[in-house]
């Protein structure tokens, strides 16, 4: 069985989840068995059987109030023991922010091989190999599972989510909860913002437009397209931008799928964050910036003239203007 | 208080990617190495702060590699820190590194453990996750600022579209990232000094390997950039809409 840890906060099932949950019902296709999912923490339950809709026969809801919260080494807890109580040989997550902080303590717990950060469907004609990107997405990787329990880490936005019909059968799931060591103590989240991780269209600037007041240039277009913010490091640095829009080496890596990039060089170090995205559209006043050889579409002149009039023909065609 | 930072050896971030051996092996041919980012500038300096804060601090180093590794490790400690130890291996698997430091960790009774957010090369993210759990800690995953009060951690860590300020009591495990600290260049003195500093080599305990490296391999190369004239910017648009079909 494959079981797919489907990640939620206040309640509301993330995007990335959707993914996976496309991804897992293919890999026990592809096995020839079945994929359920798990919840942890408070979800309501018609929300939990349209999962169905993605290929999941079975959710194992375990919504007890110390899970609202996260705590990886609690949440690394109860997912074992669904897993065992299941049967699960293959277990599959986002490697977004918790999958990075679960995904490895389970695999310890368990003894189970994973894979961070996969970009394809496991090849399992001889042997488990799965693709991963290595050197921050400047190449990719075979690795192969040896042991017997496998798991999953999904890079977010590289899975097309597939939609059919269904509903999943809810089970709630009595689990062991350990009381959290890790006590949250405030969140702050820019609210109505679309998560950069999570964003399909995402808008960039660099030390080209000079500081930070000019940012309503990269906003409105953003805000046109229904894109999220991102940065440069020295961008960021120079704190004109907080300092979680910085993609890159150093900062977050993301795959939207289309990208673009204003007044930004095209330094190794920031390719490395963005080069898995699907389109790289890139404006810049220098002919030569290196961006361009990493880009599909370009435009090479002033962004203070330029982005105007992008922002103004978006608008015109989604019927905003 | 006792404090271990995990610091791996990493191609520098302009290295030019390519294998060898029927692309089973990384093309290691006038690749310079350096510390992983993360390790150096955040956790390693966040560490340093802290002993330099209290100075009864003892700060350790770890390093789960060969002895090619010994160069980068010198390099950590002239930024600072008390000694580093080597556990002796070759060995890639992240369950078989995590067990090597765990162990050495137990032996050691450290009350922080730190490790970078990820290492620049297997982008794994998984080393301090696979430490905490083997050690039954609990884990701060990709922090961005850390204080310390008596033996409790006030924690900032990202999450998705913002972040997350926790608390939690020694020990812990923490994964950091950009915020911790600021990029800092060793002086000659640390040079000098990191020089007679003891480099323990152990040899490494049992564990398993699950997972092995098949083969490499490069994306494919882009089909090249089309050109949209400046004045007919909004041409963009239209191919964003109708041939790239994305927006
Ligand atoms: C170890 C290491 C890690 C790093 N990690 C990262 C990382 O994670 N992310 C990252 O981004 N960088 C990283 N860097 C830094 C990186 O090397 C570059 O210095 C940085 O990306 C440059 O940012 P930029 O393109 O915004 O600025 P610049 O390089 O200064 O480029 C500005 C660009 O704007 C253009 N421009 C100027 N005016 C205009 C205008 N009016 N209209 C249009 N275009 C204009 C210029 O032609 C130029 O190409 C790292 C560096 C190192 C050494
Ligand atoms: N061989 C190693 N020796 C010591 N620490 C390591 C090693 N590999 C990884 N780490 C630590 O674990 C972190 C995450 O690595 P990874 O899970 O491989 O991305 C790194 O930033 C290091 O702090």
């Amino acid at each position: 069985m494959v079981l797919v840890f489907i990640d939620q906060a206040d309640g509301h099932v993330k995007k990335a989840s959707y993914e996976v949950l496309s991804y897992g019902a293919k890999v026990a296709e592809q096995l020839g068995t079945t994929a359920e999912g798990v919840v942890l923490g408070a979800v309501p339950a018609d929300q939990l059987a349209a999962l169905g809709k993605y290929g999941v026969k079975k959710i194992h809801h375990v919504a007890n109030d110390a899970l609202n919260h996260f705590d990886a080494q609690v949440f690394t807890k109860v997912i074992a023991q669904v897993a065992q109580a299941a049967g699960s040989k293959v277990i599959i997550f986002s490697n977004n922010v918790d999958g990075k902080a679960i995904a490895p303590r389970l695999a310890a717990r368990l003894r189970a091989g994973l894979v961070p950060g996969a970009v394809a469907l496991p090849e399992t004609a001889n042997g488990f190999m799965v693709k991963k990107n290595v050197f921050s997405g400047k190449a990719f990787a075979t690795y192969t599972i040896n042991s017997d329990i496998k798991i999953i880490s999904l890079n977010p936005n590289s899975y097309q989510v597939t939609e059919g019909s269904g509903t999943a059968e809810v089970a709630p799931f009595n689990a062991t909860v350990d009381a959290p060591k890790v006590k949250i103590k405030a969140v702050n989240k820019a609210s109505g913002e679309v998560p950069l991780s999570e964003a399909e269209v995402v808008v960039s600037g660099g030390r080209g437009l000079k500081g930070p007041d000019n940012w309503a240039l990269i906003e409105n277009l953003a805000h046109a397209l229904g894109a999220a913010t991102a940065c440069s490091r020295p961008v960021a640095d120079e704190h004109w931008r907080p300092h979680h829009e910085h993609v890159g080496q150093t900062g977050l890596t993301i795959a939207p799928n289309l990208y673009i990039a204003v007044g930004i060089s095209g330094a190794i170090q920031h390719l490395a964050g963005v080069n898995r995205s699907k389109v790289i559209v890139v404006i810049n006043k220098d002919p030569e910036a290196p961006f361009f050889k990493a880009a599909d579409y370009g435009i090479v002149g002033d962004a203070f003239e330029v982005i105007p009039k992008i922002t103004e023909a978006v608008k015109k065609l989604k019927g905003m203007a | 208080m006792k404090i271990l930072v995990c610091i791996s050896k990493t191609p520098d971030t302009t290295a030019k990617i390519a294998f060898t051996d029927n692309n089973t092996k990384f093309a290691q041919d006038n690749v310079q190495w350096i510390i992983n980012p993360y390790d150096e500038w955040y956790a390693l300096v966040r560490a340093i702060e802290l002993k330099e804060k209290d100075p009864s601090t003892v700060l350790h180093l770890i390093n789960v590699g060969g002895a090619d590794a010994e160069p980068v490790i010198r390099k950590a400690l002239a930024l600072g820190g008390d000694e580093a130890i080597r556990v002796n291996t070759t060995s890639t698997d992240s369950f078989y590194i995590a067990s090597q430091i765990a162990e050495v960790a137990r032996q050691g009774n450290y009350d922080l453990i730190f490790t970078g957010k990820e290492t620049i090369d297997f982008n794994g993210s998984s080393i301090g996750g696979m430490v905490a759990e083997l050690l039954d800690m609990p884990y701060v995953s990709l922090a961005i600022k850390f204080e310390l009060n008596g033996t409790t951690a006030t924690i900032t860590r990202e999450i998705e579209g913002g972040e997350e300020i926790c608390e939690v009591n020694l020990p812990v495990v923490v994964s950091c990232q950009k915020g911790m600290a600021e990029q800092r260049i060793p002086n000659m003195k640390g040079i000098m000094g990191a020089r007679t500093k003891p480099l323990k080599v152990l040899e490494p305990v049992a564990a398993d390997t699950l997972t092995t490296v098949s083969s490499f391999g490069l994306p494919p190369a882009k089909a090249g950039v089309k050109l949209i004239p400046a004045e007919n910017a909004a041409d963009l648009v239209r191919l964003l809409h109708e041939e790239a079909k994305i927006i």
